[in-house]
């Protein structure tokens, strides 16, 4: 059939271009993630510090990643960083920078409201029977503060994935540019392959971020008093 | 969109010019530049051809995952004469002369127009293509002189090179203008208007798809020409592909290559010389 545009999918290699494709945006996604776990943790417990430095240098980070576009960072990374200093990053490589460098800032922000919201007297407490302040925040805030981080670490993952749909602006190739790659190569014999390309994205999307939306609300359950 | 890439091209040229004007001199001491010139191209075994990934026919890529189109058969040719691998870089049309700037391909091959503001930023090389304006009209009523379009209706989009050189060198001509190429070419078909003009490349593609069209005029108004690109300075680079250029015209490499690529688009009846430059001489 001359007008069905799904046929595009299974010409050649395509679908498996696709898949290819989608494995590039996870990848980078799902390092971005962990680093941003990982170390926004640590920057979240700094920012509670009442230290004045501390809490101006954090601050001027956090706002710096808040006001720039996504766009901008990477752009500064890949391109500016090579002009600067002379470093040829590769295109995923300042991908997972610039996303680690944006996640542990938000990531930071959320671990703060987290630990601030834990009161006081539970740290009060935990002093009072005799534990060190490393133990405190092991034993009784972290396991409170990170239930209380997952629903809002989860919407910071899945923002996370669908944002580096703007890493085909320094030449990664990933599952979108796929996309249009494909539709422009049938752009005169299949004119509505767009529609079918971008609604298997979509799925291949929402099949990547339901996952892990699953597996939050999961752990809520179990981990609720 | 468009201002957001503005806005970041602005910043990394002003931290280039923050810390540019140091590393300018300080590169020239410790001989650190940002191009690699031609036999260091050769030495390392592999250059980086930046094309486009979406351009269907010049750079595209096909259903199995391989480089196709006419920027790509040419790139193939450079490498294999250079006797180096080729690796390919996606580039989009907004970042193509900083991956120049930035030395992050050696060559750009990417449909990549010639003006004066892109010349300021890097080197063009000879040109292997030409665009000038193309008229499509119905086979019925052929339009073949831009004088026999005086007193008609004549199809533009707006804001293109079409609408300017009709206002300026036809003013008898009478212009319908539309703000998407879709809508103007819908008018040609309801019979709207007599003539249609835009790019020649797009208007043989769309007479290819629609039977009982024909482009009467292939070349009209101001040639631009497309040349390959390397980073300013790099001229060991630049001589190298203008020779290759050169020489290609002995066997009349760039039909080949519009015969391979071009001609499934744009038919074989259309005069190849409209479109192509041989040994980068530009009648």
């Amino acid at each position: 059939m001359q007008d069905l545009g799904i046929k595009v999918l299974f010409m050649g290699n395509n679908f498996i271009r696709l898949l290819e494709g989608l494995w590039i945006t996870i990848k980078i996604s799902l390092i971005a993630v962990a680093i941003s776990i990982v170390l926004g943790i640590l920057l979240g417990m700094v920012m509670t510090l009442k230290n004045p430095v501390t809490k101006t240098v954090t601050r001027v980070y956090l706002e710096f990643v808040r006001i720039m576009p996504q766009l901008v960072l990477l752009f500064i990374v890949y391109f500016g960083a090579t002009k600067a200093f002379g470093w040829n990053l590769s295109g995923q490589l300042s991908a997972v920078i610039v996303f680690a460098f944006w996640g542990t800032a938000e990531m930071g922000d959320l671990v703060r409201g987290a630990l601030i919201s834990i009161p006081k007297h539970q740290y009060e407490s935990g002093e009072a029977i005799g534990l060190t302040k490393a133990q405190v925040y092991m034993y009784i805030i972290m396991p409170q503060a990170l239930r209380r981080l997952i629903p809002l670490s989860i919407n910071l993952a899945t923002r996370m994935i669908k944002t580096t749909s703007l890493i085909v602006l320094i030449g990664v190739v990933e599952v979108l540019k796929v996309g249009q790659q494909i539709i422009e190569a049938n752009r005169y014999t299949v004119p509505n392959a767009a529609l079918w390309i971008y609604g298997t994205i979509f799925f291949m999307y929402f099949f990547t971020c339901w996952p892990v939306s699953l597996v939050a609300s999961w752990l809520e359950k179990r981990w609720e008093n | 969109m468009k201002k957001i890439i503005a806005l970041a091209l602005t910043l990394i040229m002003g931290a280039g010019v923050l810390t540019g004007c140091g590393s300018d001199g300080q590169g020239e001491a410790t001989g650190t530049k940002i191009y690699r010139t031609a036999d260091e191209i050769k030495e390392s075994g592999e250059i980086r051809i930046g094309v486009f990934s979406d351009k269907k026919p010049f750079g595209y890529v096909d259903e199995y995952g391989n480089y196709q189109g006419y920027d790509i058969y040419f790139a193939e040719r450079i490498a294999q004469d250079m006797g180096v691998e080729l690796e390919y870089v996606s580039t989009e049309p907004a970042s193509r002369v900083e991956y120049l700037k930035t030395g992050k391909v050696d060559i750009i091959l990417a449909n990549f127009t010639v003006t004066d503001e892109r010349a300021e930023s890097v080197d063009f090389a000879l040109p292997y293509m030409k665009v000038a304006l193309g008229v499509v009209s119905p086979d019925s009523a052929l339009i073949t002189s831009p004088e026999q379009l005086n007193g008609k209706t004549l199809i533009v989009a707006k804001g293109t090179t079409a609408e300017t050189y009709f206002t300026e060198n036809y003013p008898d001509v009478k212009l319908l203008k539309f703000d998407q190429y879709t809508e103007a070419y819908n008018a040609l078909l309801d019979g709207r208007g007599d003539a249609l003009s835009t790019d020649n490349t797009e208007v043989l593609a769309w007479a290819i798809q629609n039977p009982g069209f024909s482009v009467g005029i292939e070349s009209l108004g101001d040639i631009d020409t497309i040349a390959p690109a390397v980073s300013k300075g790099n001229d060991s680079l630049r001589e190298w592909i203008n020779n290759e250029i050169v020489s290609l015209a002995d066997e009349q490499f760039f039909h080949k290559d519009y015969e391979e690529t071009l001609a499934p688009v744009y038919g074989e009846n259309v005069n190849i010389d409209s479109l192509v430059v041989e040994g980068g001489v530009v009648e």
